[in-house]
């Protein structure tokens, strides 16, 4: 059992750990050899923290040992390396934070060390979450663990991989306009961005604060349900964050979809998609209407906006975001004869092409005189977005479209071509201005082998009834998971 | 003034950056108090760490809106905060959380006290007062520059005057006003050595006459509400004097330089800045409930234009013996204090000016260290009423008792200050006087009045100095009428 129990869902081996048929320090160490065998070939890992999980899972055992313990006691998850952990590096996948160690945990983090949960290391992404396929990290592209030619999948593509490839039992990603989903989706995971406000951000670096949320990978829905309930609810030290009770997300997972309305949306099915995807999503679709849900239209018609308004309100927040890495206090330092220079040159060495072009781009929408062209409008567009998805709610409980427009592409493949690469999130990124939930989760495979990707959006604070549909379909086993090849 | 200047007419607008007496940050929990060596009031939150957020301090809230209805000001119920963007190192995230489109409180005024001689008081409109963060503090030294960021994040108001000031004096008159006010609502202290006031004046000047405005240079650095007025006054002249050359006035930001009495430009790198303010995501619109601004105004202390006015009308003080009074709320409360059971409210209202005051002033100390209790200056107050001491006697004791911090009854009684008011014994003492000078008495009665002070002076000498000298006078008058 133990050495291949890298392989358990958290479900399974929360089962195992309280019967003590299974000891934390064998999953961790059983994860940790797994790193060790397949982190060659993937890369999901910025760093990785052996010897910090280790010593937290004797102290998981102990707990364990004693009866009682919470949901995540003892389990391996990996962390996005964008989320502050007191005492190990915090890279966010730039130069410039290349030694940056923080002296506080994120709120999240602080909750899942007072659970007894392991952190095996922090996974690689996109540079401050700036991307959609972790080829724009500093520390080189995540491979996608399907087809090690390919992208995982970004910005959290290191804590997709690190799932799929079985290197943890669950991770933590942040979504900005995709970068949960559409990873999940391309590493053939299940993923979740909960609503806007459900989960802390204190600690989460910040790229576009007003879109950021943190949410869970995990092998199966009901795994990230129990990381759910474990991440949401109120923080003191986050004013956004929502103040309401957290539900017992594990116990909506009736399994049944009898008399739920599906809406569909038209907008969501474009011309140009990966016909795989639209035929795997479609299948999915009909499925629940055989369990009994009911589909129905609706119509989402701003979504061709969607894309250009998330690129100036969220390239906007992050041009002031990123203003703080100025090589004064923290990071990277460029000495120079003045402080103009030292500014400039710090900046220069220390990001990526993608954030310096996000950062202009924002720097840009903000100026005077484009301020009410650019960001005042993409505003406008945003509560344009948010009606569109309230009228589709007054007749549907939850929304089914894919993830992606595609499975996962070439390492490379887009590299040259931001705009082919924005594309990617043409379905996730209103889910985000929006401030929606949304689930995404393996839904069949394409003519290749890579995994295509449902998404479940559900109206603001509807977690239970996406994580529901989204339980029941797994659970009729129309699809069988399929493991990752490497 | 030069012949000049009579020409023109300055237009000064005033922005006056106040910090706000809280114990803790306006966005952490770090404290505020001045003075503590560099870095040790800080956290990650106001140092600008990757991935933190600002919890906004209710207390400032609080404060802010009993400034505002103190300026009359309209308290808006939902106001949002700004990041205004600028790099410099004293200002850790790049960005200063502002309030910009949506201040917490726009309009309103302030009004000056009137001088006397040009008649009533004086109103300065505002045009907004907003919540800000303050930055931290560039320290230079010879082979480096640091920063201190125990500063970062203390909260501060900006009130933003509307253009409605004429004269250096009036821009001095209203920034003493605008203290007062912090003062007396405890929503500051107002003290510009410590950075917790400061103010950067606009100043322009036209033609006596036009209602059209001139261009404008905004004047910084100014520490004390002396190089407020100096500033003014030279940039006021130095735009006439370049006007009447037949030059322009550039628009511009330009120092306030102490030392040489000069202002100079700043350099155009210092300050050339588009500030791209948006609005903070960080932080939920600031929702003010209408009640809060109920309790607030019921709360409100008695503000110094509205004693000024009670001390005019009711107690018959001079505007300018009105404004001295009340232009600290200690000393405004104090003077009220000395008043129960005296009849002589302007006697009063004297004695603190002068004695008070100098005590006060020369301690550099607060009231209560420095000087006896009110009502044990209104015991010796009433004592002089009362005949019982002499004013003289009074401040002999005044002075005992700053130092003993006994109280009145005694030091006057072991002073041996109590004055004789026992007619009889005066009486007796004015006969002995009148019969050892026997030709005196004749002169005076001769139509020598003069000699009259010399025979109370007699008088006094014989009671040993401590005879109620209106007491005296009546008896001595008396008797040497009576031939
Ligand atoms: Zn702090």
């Amino acid at each position: 059992m133990a050495t291949d129990s890298f392989r358990l869902t958290i479900t399974e081996a929360r089962e195992l750990l309280r019967k003590r048929e299974l000891s934390a320090v064998e999953l961790t160490r059983a994860c940790l050899d797994r790193i060790d065998a397949v982190e060659p070939l993937l890369n999901s890992f910025i760093t990785v923290c052996a010897d910090e999980a280790l010593a937290q899972a004797r102290e998981a055992d102990r707990r364990l040992a004693k009866g009682g313990a919470p949901p995540l006691c003892g389990i391996p998850l990996a962390i996005k390396d964008i989320y502050a952990t007191r005492g190990v590096r915090t890279t966010c996948a730039s130069k410039i934070l290349e030694n940056f160690v923080p002296t506080y945990d994120a709120t999240v983090i602080a909750r899942l060390r007072a659970e007894g949960a392991v952190f095996v290391g922090k996974a690689n992404l996109d540079e401050f979450a700036m991307g959609s396929s972790t080829e724009n990290s500093a520390f080189g592209p995540t491979r996608n663990p399907y087809d090690t030619q390919r992208v995982a999948g970004g910005s959290s593509g290191g804590s997709a991989a690190a799932v799929a490839a079985d290197q943890c039992l669950g991770s933590l990603g942040t979504d900005t306009g995709g970068s949960i989903r559409e990873p999940a989706s391309f590493c053939g995971v299940v993923g979740i961005k909960p609503t806007y406000s459900r989960v802390s951000r204190f600690g989460i670096v910040a790229y576009a604060s007003s879109l950021d949320q943190v949410g869970p990978f995990g092998k199966t829905v009901r795994d990230c349900a129990i990381m759910l309930r474990s991440l949401a609810g109120a923080d003191p030290a986050d004013s956004t964050c929502s103040t309401r009770p957290v539900p017992d997300y594990e116990a909506a997972l009736s399994g049944e979809v009898k008399g739920m309305r599906i809406g569909v949306p038209k907008e969501f099915f474009v011309e140009g998609m990966q016909a795989d995807v639209e035929n795997a999503v479609r299948a999915a679709i009909a499925h629940y209407q055989s369990a009994g849900a009911r589909v129905v239209e609706v119509s989402l018609p701003h979504t061709q906006y969607a894309v250009a308004a998330y690129y100036l309100i969220a390239t906007a927040e992050a041009s002031a975001n990123l203003e703080r890495y100025d090589g004064i206090r923290y990071g990277v330092r460029v000495e120079a004869d003045n402080l103009l220079d030292l500014y400039r040159k710090t900046r220069a060495r220390g990001f990526g092409a993608e954030v310096k072009r996000r950062i202009m781009l924002g720097t840009f929408a903000l100026s005077t005189g484009y301020y009410d062209a650019y960001y005042l409008k993409a505003q406008k567009v945003r509560t344009l977005i948010k009606r569109d998805f309230d009228q589709a709610f007054a007749c549907c409980d939850l929304i089914a479209t894919p993830t992606a427009p595609t499975t996962a592409f070439r390492l490379g493949e887009k590299m040259s071509d931001p705009l082919q690469m924005y594309l990617s999130d043409i379905f996730t990124i209103s889910v985000n201005l929006a401030g929606l939930p949304g689930l995404a989760l393996p839904c069949g495979y394409d003519a290749e082998g890579m995994p295509i990707g449902l998404q479940l959006i559900g109206p603001a604070f509807g977690e239970e009834i996406i994580l529901r549909a989204g339980d029941a379909y797994e659970r009729s086993g129309v699809l069988t998971r399929k493991p990752a090849v490497v | 003034m030069s012949a000049s200047s009579e020409k023109y007419e300055a237009v000064i607008g005033l922005e006056v950056h106040a910090q706000l007496l809280t114990r803790s940050k306006i966005f952490c929990g770090c404290s505020t108090e001045f003075g503590a060596p560099p870095n040790t009031h800080v956290c990650p939150v106001c140092c600008g760490m990757p991935g933190v957020l600002p919890v906004f301090n209710r207390r400032v809230l609080e404060l802010a809106i009993r400034m505002g209805l103190a300026a009359h000001c309209t308290i808006a119920p939902r106001s949002i905060f700004d990041r205004k963007n600028y790099f410099y190192p004293d200002l850790p995230k790049g960005y200063q959380i502002s309030q910009y489109e949506t201040p917490l409180c726009k309009g309103g005024y302030i009004e000056l006290p009137g001088d006397g001689d040009n008649g009533g008081p004086t109103r300065i409109r505002l045009v907004r007062i907003h919540l800000e963060e303050d930055a931290g503090k560039n320290i230079h030294a010879p082979d480096c520059s640091l920063v201190d960021f125990n500063r970062s994040g203390v909260p501060l108001t900006e009130i933003v005057s509307e253009p409605d000031i004429r004269t250096p004096e009036q821009a001095g008159a209203y920034l003493r006003e605008l203290r007062s006010m912090l003062r007396y609502l405890e929503v500051s202290d107002g003290n510009m050595e410590e950075g917790s006031f400061r103010c950067d004046a606009n100043v322009s000047v036209r033609p006596r006459g036009s209602d059209s405005l001139g261009v404008k240079t905004e004047v910084k650095n100014m520490n004390s509400f002396r190089h407020v007025e100096h500033a003014i006054a030279y940039e006021i002249e130095r735009q006439i004097e370049l006007l009447e050359a037949g030059e322009r006035v550039v628009q511009e930001t330009r120092l306030w330089d102490p030392d040489r009495g000069v202002t100079r430009p700043m350099r155009s790198k210092e300050y050339a800045h588009d500030y791209r303010y948006f609005p903070e995501p960080d932080l939920p619109p600031l929702i003010v409930p209408p009640d809060l601004v109920e309790q607030i105004r019921i709360a409100m202390p008695e503000l110094p234009a509205a004693r000024r006015a009670r001390y005019t009308s009711e107690m018959g003080l001079t505007p300018y013996e009105a404004n001295v009074l009340t232009q600290e709320r200690e000393i405004a409360d104090y003077f009220e204090a000395v008043l129960p059971g005296l009849k002589n409210r302007k006697a009063a209202a004297n004695w603190v000016m002068t004695e008070v005051l100098r005590v006060v002033n020369e301690s550099g100390r607060g009231v209560a260290q420095s000087v006896p209790a009110p009502a044990e200056v209104g015991s010796l107050l009433k004592m002089v009423e009362d005949g019982a001491i002499s004013l003289n006697a009074a401040k002999t004791a005044f002075a005992a008792m700053c130092k003993s911090g006994k109280n009145a009854k005694a030091t006057v009684s072991e002073l041996g200050l109590l004055q004789v008011s026992d007619e009889a014994a005066i009486a007796a003492a004015c006969d002995e006087v009148i019969c050892a000078e026997p030709a005196k008495v004749a002169e005076y009665r001769g139509g020598r009045d003069k000699l009259f002070g010399f025979f109370v002076g007699q008088v006094m000498k014989a009671m040993g100095g401590k005879a109620n000298p209106k007491i005296i006078n009546e008896v001595l008058r008396r008797k040497l009428a009576a031939s």
